[in-house]
């Protein structure tokens, strides 16, 4: 524990990340609860009916037949000013396409955990970000997070920002499904007071009232749609000030904070390999490898993801001599494949930044060892010694496809 | 109970206050109108309302307008059984909480069209009957998509014409019966289900109330002639609710805790012709059409008579 910190006094709990998220949203004195089981986010539900059977959370957990409904539910519980909670998966989180529109079009501030995992078909319970990355232009603040503890103090930090008056959008919080998911890790939990402490309660949205009427999701016509719209695609692109404020009075508080990106080794790296969530983890003990055999490498987490950290990512690349960006998922029929690679190509297209090699990586949970990672370095500097990164995405471990 | 009403017995016991106001952009003619108009009386203005997407979300919402002297949420078309759960839920939780008074008593209401129950939205209305939700849920049947264009929906009836059972050389309209809600909603277990018509006020109004008053789900089911879908002039619309239930076609009934018993009895019935008559949605009929419907309806009316154990819808009239 970091002394000198304004409040102390906490716990140490053996939590698996969906067991984690359950206690922030306990911890976070959350109202309404609506989510469905889906693998691998299940226990995280099923961790919250146990603390609101045990006496431990008093809110109202629904039942819901499906995540659509999920989502409808905490939309109608969040339009009514209370603090909701959902949780879902890879074929739930596109269920929900539709509603997490409405959910941010409305300004609610929801808050969902996701533990990432591919999409059908085929069918696959294991763990990439196919899921998150269909949904990147619903409007949502997504975070990705790459430890139990880093999840837990993120679902605490994204109600701060979620009911923020000058953001009031729904925040989605990421982790690997089952590598993190269904992976035991000692998580300092800093119980009930947090909500008191640093996300008290108060209504900042518009909400249901008889006795103040108001109609909420009205039709518009062409005469005022785009407005709404507008102020929605500004209040995302401002909420990153929000979401470091929050993220720097968290720090200041409970001694832990985040950012919106990390570096691992960058204050001289020459060349570095860009990750989210568990990735990052793998990233560093690679990287540690490579110092060993003298390469200059450094690793990059990107932790938010939108908005997107512009300036705080251009800081720690500029300097580079090539960067490679994984990507968990595919953008099929693109070049480069990988979402994130694309997301830094045309956002740093007017600016002077190294070479992007894109990967994909970790499709539907293929293995990837930190021999694996170390690779991906030796193919980066490869290819930056050669003059040939391209925009091309190298699949990395498909059978048969030598890179 | 969630208003202090006296129990409504005739016209004048009907609440004067409007919740619904004019300048909506119902069509001339609309009973929609007149359905969600009535129903907002007997809630009163202590009502939060859940409106699943549909003529009435659209018509009554134009931005920066509004219709609505109650609180209001839209959020999609399939999902306002679920949008109503989370409603009562967060009602309930701030209950506890102490946010709201515990003796504040609010009502919640969900409408929908018979898209959004029937059809689009029966998944969503199952699992909030089915979990027992304080909701009490009210379609308006139109028996067909009527705002996007007249398209046919699971309530749609026999022989009817819309545009997609169109009347062609191989298609006469509808060829499937309308699913039955009722029964349906009784199969969830669930304390209060009506079916209602506007022509018959007092009759829907008590039901409103009655379904407000239960502890939990309700459902009540109305009729609503529709003067563009169903293809008559604006002012015949009651007329032919009317005629709706003088001929059963529409057997206004109710299902309250076990009981079940018819509201509006017939003592004559109309030949279904009176009815069909009026609406260009039938006008292909052929006069053996005409009498097979007939025959399904002297059927439904033996089951119902069966049912309510006495001779409640009478025979035809000579």
């Amino acid at each position: 524990m970091v002394l000198g910190l304004e409040t102390k006094k906490s716990e140490l709990k053996p939590l698996s990340t969906n067991k984690a998220v359950a206690e922030a949203a306990k911890d976070s004195n959350v109202d309404v609860v609506a989510a469905y089981p889906i693998t691998p986010q299940t226990t995280v539900v099923e961790r919250l009916a146990e603390l609101i059977g045990e006496g431990e959370l008093d809110a109202e957990i629904i039942h819901v037949e499906s995540e659509h409904s999920a989502l409808s539910a905490v939309i109608g519980a969040s339009a009514m000013g209370a603090r909701t909670f959902t949780a879902t998966s890879s074929q739930g989180l596109a269920l929900m396409h539709e509603i997490l529109h409405i959910a941010s079009g409305l300004r609610l501030p929801i808050v969902m955990s996701v533990a990432a995992r591919a999409l059908s078909a085929p069918i696959s319970i294991f763990n990439d970000h196919s899921d998150i990355m269909n949904q990147r232009d619903t409007g949502w603040i997504i975070i990705f997070t790459s430890s139990a503890q880093e999840a837990y103090d993120t679902i605490i930090q994204a109600y701060k920002i979620a009911e923020n008056s000058n953001v009031l959008l729904p925040v989605m919080v990421a982790y690997d499904g089952y590598v993190m998911s269904h992976t035991i890790e000692p998580v300092e939990v800093l119980g009930k007071k947090v909500a008191e402490e640093y996300i008290p309660k108060k209504v900042s949205w518009n909400r249901l009232d008889p006795d103040r009427p108001i109609t909420i999701g009205t039709i518009t016509s062409p005469d005022y749609y785009y407005e709404f719209k507008y102020a929605q695609a500004k209040a995302l692109e401002s909420s990153l000030q929000h979401i470091l404020e929050a993220d720097s009075e968290f720090k200041k508080k409970y001694g832990r904070g985040y950012g919106a990106v990390e570096g691992y080794m960058m204050e001289d790296a020459e060349i570095a390999v860009l990750g989210t969530s568990s990735y990052f983890s793998n990233l560093k003990y690679a990287v540690d490898e490579l110092r060993k055999k003298g390469v200059k490498a450094g690793a990059i987490k990107l932790r938010v993801y939108r908005p997107f950290p512009r300036e705080q990512l251009y800081e720690l690349i500029k300097g580079l001599r090539a960067l490679g960006v994984i990507d968990r998922s595919i953008s099929y029929g693109m070049t480069p494949s990988g979402p994130i690679a694309l997301d830094l190509m045309s956002t740093y297209r007017y600016k002077n930044i190294p070479p992007i090699q894109s990967f994909v990586a970790g499709i539907g949970q293929r293995r990837m060892l930190i021999e694996d990672f170390v690779r991906i370095y030796e193919i980066l500097e490869r290819r930056a010694s050669s003059n040939s990164i391209n925009e091309e995405t190298l699949f990395y471990g498909v059978k048969g496809i030598d890179i | 109970m969630t208003y202090e009403l006296e129990k409504i017995k005739t016209l004048w016991d009907i609440p004067k206050e409007e919740h619904l106001v004019g300048g909506h952009s119902l069509c001339a003619g609309c009973t929609a109108a007149t359905i969600v108009r009535h129903l907002l009386k007997v809630a009163g203005k202590n009502t939060i309302v859940v409106n699943a997407t549909g003529c009435v979300e659209v018509s009554t919402t134009s931005f920066p307008y509004t219709a609505w002297r109650v609180p209001w949420l839209h959020v999609a078309f399939e999902n306002a059984g679920a949008v109503a759960s989370g409603v009562e839920s967060a009602i309930n939780a701030l209950k506890i909480k102490g946010e709201i008074p515990v003796e504040k008593e609010i009502n919640v209401i969900a409408i929908a069209g018979d898209g959004g129950s029937f059809d689009i939205g029966f998944q969503a209305l199952s699992g909030l009957m089915e979990r027992g939700h304080k909701v009490m849920f009210v379609i308006y049947d139109n028996e067909a998509y009527m705002n996007t264009g007249i398209q046919r929906s699971g309530a749609t009836p026999f022989a009817a014409w819309t545009t997609t059972t169109p009347v062609t050389r191989r298609i006469r309209g509808e060829w499937r019966n309308k699913k039955d809600m009722f029964d349906i909603a009784i199969a969830h277990g669930i304390d209060y289900v009506a079916t209602a018509n506007p022509a018959y006020p007092v009759d829907m109004d008590s039901k409103f109330q009655k379904g407000l008053s239960k502890d939990g789900p309700s459902l009540v089911h109305v009729i609503m002639p529709c003067t563009t879908g169903w293809r008559f002039e604006p002012k015949y619309g009651i007329t032919i609710a009317k005629l709706a239930t003088e001929t059963a076609v529409w057997v206004n009934m109710e299902y309250d805790v076990g009981n079940f018993s018819v509201t509006v009895p017939v003592k004559k019935r109309k030949h279904v012709r009176e009815y069909l008559k009026l609406q260009g949605r039938y006008s292909h009929l052929s006069e053996t059409e005409i009498e097979l419907i007939q025959e399904q309806i002297d059927r439904k009316v033996e089951e119902i008579n069966k049912r309510a154990g006495k001779e409640v819808i009478g025979p035809l009239e000579a």
